[in-house]
């Protein structure tokens, strides 16, 4: 498929004095898709967002938004995106539509253009009521919605996100999601960085992986999923000690892809199911291993992400928010 | 050009419509030096002081201009804490996605710091005023006065701009400006002239730039011009080394901050 390319990323590096936060990143971005960035925190998603936005100078490679480099014609990619941090960017002492018409001047509005899509804004995001109400007022997922509010008002040809549901109760999540599907379908390109797993699933049309500043995987979560090959059945035995003798009777049959012991048991990678669990039950019984659980299931986006980084997202997000 | 105009009047009314909102915040900011400084410490000193070294009809009239130039001190050292709160909390980082001229953040800043601490000197006048301080060359002697607060205060306001962008935290920020703010107060003549200094701070003092804007505002509050011009002559010379040297420094520091 010959699609429209929004955002070329080549062989991007940024490094730091100590560290490399970013490191030979190449992937493109194509126009009108949901483009998701995917990682645990400190991956280098937030690195590769804020390059394309035009914050970072990266130190090797380039990156350009609809045809224009992001360091020699910054000031071209400013008026063509929309951006939405992470952090609740907010003044709190300014009220949501100050916000808004703060705005509307950066971005050389008149007046009377301002004011017409501030009123749209504000509607689209509920935040009507609220408007006029200094912004210390606001509950978290209002912040939110006015965040998003600022982020579009240029009217954008490319929204950028910075892990727009952070911290927001599931209510709040599903809204913004559909804000998303809504820009999306009015013909808007986003870029967002995320380190829910559910989020990119559900709503992103293609995603990059990214790990330690690389790239790992790309594509989209379906076509992610089905490059694991196989769909994967989880044992866990009653005796532990029997785990590598079952690997190696099983590695050697010809409806197992791939056989990894695990703590507790095994995950085995199968080609289709009804030929495999039925070779697992009979090696299983053959070498007098007992099985204590039995689990099947298609490839999660954890699976992928498992798969090419060697660890859990949801470890590695937990590692994270545990020190 | 225009649209240069519309970023700077916008930042600037932003910086306005905050301080307008932090009634509390004002209130101190604008009563403090009046109140601490010119009232409490002028008339507490008022018989300590000895008029020959002072020179001065009271200590309170000695003692104004040294509150008028330490208002635009701690004005311009303060006045980059709202960027640094701006970098803290990711707005600055919005402002930086559009469309402006980097220098429109920065110039908001000056305009509306130079602004309030002007409106501050004008009040201090006013206060003295009440305490039967006259100053001695009118109005026009209150023009040099404020252009004088002015070239001051740029400097310092670099200064404080590019250590907001510097400081790993606000913190770092506070500490460092306490740790200047009163140093330079007694290091300079702002409580006691030059002559009635120990030697050692009497030198040090030589070198501190407010030294120079106060023997300049002094006299024009004091004596008169003919006294006043040559000591203003010379802080305008001071003064802009000092504001070649600080936005020298901190554009280096504004071009690595914002790109």
């Amino acid at each position: 498929m010959d699609r429209a390319i929004a955002i070329q990323v080549s062989q991007l590096t940024k490094a730091y004095d100590k560290h490399t936060a970013v490191s030979d990143l190449s992937f493109e971005v194509y126009a009108g898709e949901i483009f998701g960035l995917l990682g645990p925190n400190g991956a280098g998603k937030s690195t590769t967002l804020r390059t394309l936005i035009t914050l970072l100078t990266p130190t090797s490679g380039t990156a350009s938004v609809l045809g224009h480099d992001t360091v020699r014609e910054a000031d071209v990619v400013r008026r063509l995106i929309g951006y939405v941090p992470q952090e609740r960017a907010i003044d709190r002492f300014l009220t949501g539509r100050e916000h808004l018409e703060l705005l509307g001047a950066l971005y050389h509005l008149s007046k009377a253009e301002a004011a017409r899509r501030i009123a749209e804004l504000l509607k689209l995001v509920e935040l009507e009521e609220a408007a006029d109400r200094a912004a210390k007022t606001y509950s978290g997922g209002m912040k939110r919605k006015l965040d998003i509010a600022c982020g579009l008002l240029p009217d954008p040809k490319i929204l950028f996100l910075d892990e727009p549901t952070l911290g927001l109760d599931v209510q709040s999540r599903l809204r913004i999601w559909d804000y998303v599907r809504m820009l999306k379908a009015r013909g808007m390109t986003i870029v967002m960085t995320t380190n829910y797993l559910d989020e990119a699933d559900r709503l992103c049309d293609r995603l990059a992986i990214i790990d330690k500043g690389k790239l790992m995987a790309l594509g989209s979560p379906a076509e992610l999923k089905i490059g694991l090959g196989g769909d994967i059945v989880s044992l866990t035995l009653k005796d532990q000690s029997k785990i590598s003798t079952l690997v190696t009777a099983l590695t050697k049959q010809p409806a197992m892809r791939a056989v990894k012991a695990t703590p507790t048991g095994l995950d085995i990678r199968v080609e289709s199911p009804e030929k495999a669990l039925p070779a697992i039950l009979e090696s299983a019984n053959q070498l007098d291993c007992q099985l204590e659980f039995i689990e099947y299931h298609r490839p999660r986006l954890d699976d992928v992400f498992i798969a090419h980084t060697g660890r859990s997202m949801t470890e590695s997000v937990q590692d994270i928010q545990t020190v | 050009m225009a649209e240069y105009w519309q970023e700077i009047s916008a930042l600037t009314m932003r910086w306005v419509k905050r301080l307008s909102r932090e009634k509390f915040s004002m209130l101190f900011t604008l009563v403090q030096p009046m109140l601490f400084w010119l009232i409490f410490f002028g008339n507490l000193f008022q018989r300590a002081a000895d008029m020959q070294i002072t020179q001065a009809p009271d200590y309170i009239s000695f003692l104004t201009a040294g509150v008028v130039v330490m208002t635009v001190l701690n004005n311009g050292l303060a006045g980059g804490v709202d960027l640094l709160f701006d970098k803290e909390n990711g707005f600055l980082e919005r402002l930086m996605t559009t469309p402006i001229h980097r220098s429109s953040v920065i110039l908001s800043r000056f305009i509306f710091v130079m602004t309030i601490t002007s409106l501050q000197v004008l009040v201090i006048l006013g206060v003295a005023f009440l305490f039967g301080v006259q100053p001695a060359t009118g109005l026009l002697g209150i023009a040099a006065i404020l252009m004088i607060g002015m070239l001051f205060g740029v400097g310092l306001t670099a200064i404080s701009m590019a250590m907001a962008f510097s400081v790993k935290s606000h913190g770092d920020f506070f500490s460092v400006l306490g740790f200047l703010s009163l140093p330079a107060i007694f290091l300079s003549s702002a409580l006691v002239p030059l002559a009635g200094m120990p030697a050692w701070m009497g030198f040090l003092a030589r070198f501190n730039p407010m030294t120079w804007a106060i023997d300049a505002v002094r006299p024009l509050i004091l004596t008169g011009w003919t006294e006043a011009l040559p000591h203003v002559g010379m802080v305008v010379i001071v003064m802009v080394i000092f504001d070649a040297l600080c936005l020298y420094g901190s554009a280096k520091v504004f071009r690595r901050a914002m790109g």
